[in-house]
């Protein structure tokens, strides 16, 4: 089976700046993946470009059998991505908020409050404008969107930034759901111990480049 | 593409009733507008019921440079943007959302912007009203072209200082339509002419937006 | 652009201007009725033309070639910005012309004509485009931006080609018109079509300049990228 991403010498810039610095990677199907490294390593622009929001300056890339260099708005609709920032519009509820982008999506709007639920936001939460929500609730609108939504490859910005023990419990579960069910996972984390619980593969980003990388038993050599 | 369209028209309206940012900021701000022109123009009477059709929709023009950053800001967050493109929204169909929730709330500033004519101005109430056309299709060529810039701008840091340059002298061509077609139906004329003009205008900044808006948003 | 045509644009735009200076100032005589105030009409049509048939047509194109996918490259890019920034130039001086015409002629320097107004909107809006250029973005952001921009700029040009047919203002029809009738004659047509000769050099000869400045910074841009790049690479060494 093709790997669902596939990096060769990936160069990727933010304004001049070369975030990405030629990233060799390759992310089975159906696995989860952590990305490790300090600030500014790239994590972030790395799942940009994953998401194919971001284009490459030079080098190849294959999401999902999409070339990154020609085909990254077929790719968007099978990702998705839970970034640092609140994922849609703070004037809108959470239930709001994910009936439009089901909406969007062509799915039936009602599978929100399921998702919702699923992440503990129901009832009064759901319904409040979500600038109202604290961080850790924001954060679990936007895991609620990628239930909802049930990309093929799910991208996680330090999902579990901002959420309490229970969260970071239902944030793991959610993971192992995905990959269960056939999605590939891409997470970022400052956190060796947390992504080493889930993931089946760590690299470490550093410089733009991949450092070090750990698979299979390996990777619980990296805490 | 229209229901993309539709979609993104309610939720930009909703959006607006629950912040009211029209009622509270823009309204005030096309009010204040008038006034200000009206105190430069000086007391004479005859002065400011010559000089109303210009006032009129010089203070549209400016309040809607303000509707529209606002409409441009909602989409600006990076968060927003990320979440937004990765739904694979028709471009032609946002743009058109977002121009037609535009275009709703520029109408209703004109409607209250002509109130605030006939109040402080004396204009006759019953042949502003023949100017209905011209608002219309002025309505639809503003918000086109303040979508349009707007989504130029967003996500710059000098959005604000940018978007009066860049879209006043786009827009200058509604102005100078709606104030001959308002002053010729103050004077006894009809709208029709000039309602022809906008009309031509809205048609052509909507079919270039439909065109430009997918490129300008996403380069892919 | 070969070499030696390179070389001799310079040298041959600035003898057709000396030329056009020389016909223009001392051997075309003066109107019957305007007088020596004329003689700007060996400057302003050659200006006018080039502004906006020649800089905005040119930076129109190149626009469109960079906003379609097939045709996308920075060269486009370059040129629409070197196209607009000497038809900014060129409109500059078109405006200052006309009114320097305009004061002795309508005994204004500045009426609300239709073609005026249109022309001084067009200025206004290529300025908004130099404006765009300046604001910090990644290149690719900031060339779509000023394509889309230069397009709806461009939406103002029939306006002002057509202002005087469709308003009848003060400002006088084409001196050479769409069916080639001339308005002029004798040694004072040769003088007006040298002078759109002699500008069109100048704008050739300009835009290249302004875009060989251009290529040669963005090819250091690339080298810093590359120096960049080992640095950044370094950071995972380290």
């Amino acid at each position: 089976m093709a790997p669902a991403v596939t990096l060769r010498s990936a160069v990727a810039l933010l304004g001049r700046f070369p975030a990405l610095a030629g990233v060799d990677l390759d992310v089975e199907e159906g696995s989860v993946l952590a990305v490790l490294g300090p600030n500014g390593a790239g994590k972030t622009t790395l799942l940009h470009l994953l998401a194919g929001l971001l284009g490459l300056r030079s080098g190849t890339g294959h999401v999902l059998g999409c070339d990154l260099a020609s085909q990254r708005r077929a790719l968007r609709p099978q990702v998705g991505l839970l970034g640092h920032r609140p994922m849609l519009y703070p004037e809108l509820s959470a239930a709001e908020n994910l009936a439009f982008g089901l909406r969007a999506v062509r799915r039936p709007p009602g599978e929100a409050v399921a998702a919702l639920e699923r992440v503990g936001l129901a009832g009064a939460l759901a319904t409040v404008p979500s600038r109202s929500l604290s961080a850790g609730q924001q954060r679990r609108m936007g895991l609620a969107w990628l239930v909802a939504r049930r990309p093929a490859l799910w991208l996680l910005d330090e999902p579990a930034a901002g959420l309490d023990e229970e969260g970071r419990a239902l944030c793991d579960a959610l993971v192992e759901e995905a990959a269960r069910g056939g999605a590939t996972v891409v997470l970022t984390s400052h956190d060796p111990d947390g992504a080493t619980r889930v993931a089946d593969a760590v690299v470490r980003l550093a410089g733009g480049v991949v450092a070090a990388a750990w698979v299979g038993e390996r990777v619980h050599r990296v805490a | 593409m229209w229901r993309d369209a539709a979609l993104v028209c309610g939720k930009d309206l909703r959006i607006e009733l629950r912040s009211r940012v029209l009622v509270w900021q823009v309204v005030p701000f096309g009010i204040l507008a008038l006034i200000l022109f009206a105190l430069a123009l000086g007391p004479s009477l005859d002065a400011l019921r010559h000089g109303a059709p210009g006032i009129l929709w010089l203070a549209l023009l400016l309040a809607s440079v303000l509707a529209s950053s606002r409409s441009a800001a909602i989409e600006a967050t990076e968060g927003t943007r990320a979440t937004v493109r990765l739904l694979g929204l028709d471009a032609a169909g946002v743009f058109l959302g977002k121009v037609l929730a535009l275009a709703v709330q520029l109408l209703v500033l004109t409607g209250i912007l002509e109130l605030g004519l006939l109040v402080l101005f004396h204009v006759d109430g019953g042949r502003l009203a023949l100017a209905t056309p011209l608002s219309c299709f002025a309505v639809v060529a503003l918000a086109a072209v303040g979508t349009l810039y707007g989504a130029l701008v967003a996500g710059t840091d000098v959005a604000t200082t940018l978007l009066p340059l860049l879209v006043l002298p786009a827009l200058a061509p509604v102005l100078i339509a709606g104030e001959r077609g308002t002053a010729s139906v103050l004077a006894g004329g009809g709208p029709g002419r000039w309602a022809i003009v906008l009309a031509v205008m809205a048609v052509a900044y909507l079919a270039v937006g439909v065109v430009l808006y997918g490129p300008l948003e996403d380069p892919s | 652009m070969s070499r030696a045509v390179d070389r001799a644009l310079g040298p041959v735009a600035l003898g057709l201007v000396v030329l056009t200076v020389w016909l223009g100032l001392w051997v075309t005589p003066p109107d019957e009725l305007q007088g020596n105030i004329v003689r700007l009409l060996y400057l302003h049509p050659a200006l006018a033309w080039v502004a906006l048939y020649l800089a905005f047509g040119l930076a129109a194109l190149s626009s469109a070639l960079y906003l379609w996918p097939r045709t996308r490259a920075s060269r486009w890019d370059l040129l629409a910005a070197s196209t607009v920034e000497v038809g900014v130039v060129f409109l500059s001086l078109t405006l200052a012309t006309g009114m320097l015409w305009g004061r002795p002629a309508w005994g204004v320097w500045w009426t609300w004509d239709a073609r005026l107004t249109s022309t001084a909107l067009l200025e206004l809006l290529f300025i908004g485009y130099l404006a765009m250029r300046r604001v910090p973005a990644d290149p690719h952001t900031r060339a779509r931006r000023c394509a889309v921009l230069a397009l709806l700029a461009c939406l103002d040009v029939p306006i002002v080609h057509f202002s005087v047919q469709w308003w009848n203002g003060l400002h006088q029809g084409a001196t050479i018109d769409a069916g080639f009738q001339f308005h002029v004659h004798g040694s004072m047509l040769w003088t007006l079509l040298l002078s759109f000769l002699a500008f069109t050099c100048v704008f050739a000869w300009m835009v290249r300049r302004r875009y060989q400045i251009a290529a040669r910074s963005e090819e250091v841009e690339d080298t810093e990228l590359q120096a960049a790049l080992v640095e950044r690479r370094a950071e995972g060494v380290r």
